[in-house]
């Protein structure tokens, strides 16, 4: 069975990819511009920051993709996303210098409104709800 | 930046984006008041395009880095319009939502441009 129409981009799930956009350009370039002027501070942290801002695009696209492959790719990237914000929020309340306050995942996405802790879990209820077998 | 004019942006934007929000989980189509209230967010980002060229020339300058600053400011601009073309091309109640969505994170964007033109030394 093959699909034609993204079965994701529709009704609240727009919101959710215009969201995921957002936050995939705030990532992004704020990672280009701490690697370009303090990346001696924290390599480490800036450098996830930056993996973290590509898988933001990785995982918008995804949701806006068709098929199955690309709904695999959404799943990969947004529980990555739920464990790095996970992982780094934990180890930033641990070594504050290892991860320093504004990359987008340390204290669990504080700056950013905790918007990287919730995005992740509303993204996999939506990719659940809008499972193959479910939508076919 | 000049203080009141940060706050007169953000509440505009903040407006903009609840009324936007709230009419598109309302199930309103994209209309000339939403489009309209996103159009008036961005005219108010051009004109601090204009005060932060001119703000340091007039002896105001930015406390912190003005690189980030700029990249804040020009990625908020190029926000609003996204929105209300996505608003255009796909004329359902979600894309209402999406402007509101994108105007809330003007707010928070030139809330921290106020933050690193006034608060930030060294």
């Amino acid at each position: 069975m093959s699909n034609t129409a993204s079965s994701r981009a529709v009704g609240v799930g727009r919101v959710l990819i215009a969201v995921y956009a957002i936050l995939a350009l705030a990532a992004t370039a704020r990672s280009v511009y701490q690697i370009a002027t303090k990346f001696d501070v924290a390599p480490v942290a800036y450098l996830l920051s930056a993996l973290a801002g590509v898988v933001y695009i990785v995982a918008t696209i995804a949701l806006i993709g068709r098929g199955s492959t690309w709904y695999r790719v959404a799943w990969v990237t947004i529980v990555f996303e739920l464990a790095g914000v996970l992982a780094v929020g934990t180890l930033s309340l641990v070594d504050g210098v290892l991860f320093p306050a504004d990359t987008v995942w340390s204290f669990y996405g504080r700056g950013y409104v905790f918007i990287p802790l919730v995005l992740p879990i509303l993204g996999m209820l939506w990719l659940y709800r809008r499972r193959p077998s479910a939508v076919a | 930046m000049i203080p009141w004019f940060q706050y007169v942006e953000i509440a505009v934007a903040v407006a903009a984006g609840l009324f936007a929000l709230v009419a598109g989980f309302a199930g309103r189509k994209p209309s000339d008041y939403t489009l309209g209230a996103t159009a008036l967010v961005e005219v108010l980002l051009i004109v601090q395009v204009v005060i932060g060229i001119a703000a340091p020339l007039a002896g105001n300058p930015p406390t912190g880095d003005v690189v980030e600053f700029w990249i804040y400011l020009v990625s908020a601009v190029l926000i609003p319009p996204a929105a209300v073309v996505w608003a255009l091309i796909d004329r359902g109640r979600w894309s209402t939502a999406v402007l509101g969505v994108a105007c809330l994170a003007i707010a928070v964007m030139v809330y921290r441009m106020g933050q690193i033109w006034f608060v930030q030394v060294g």
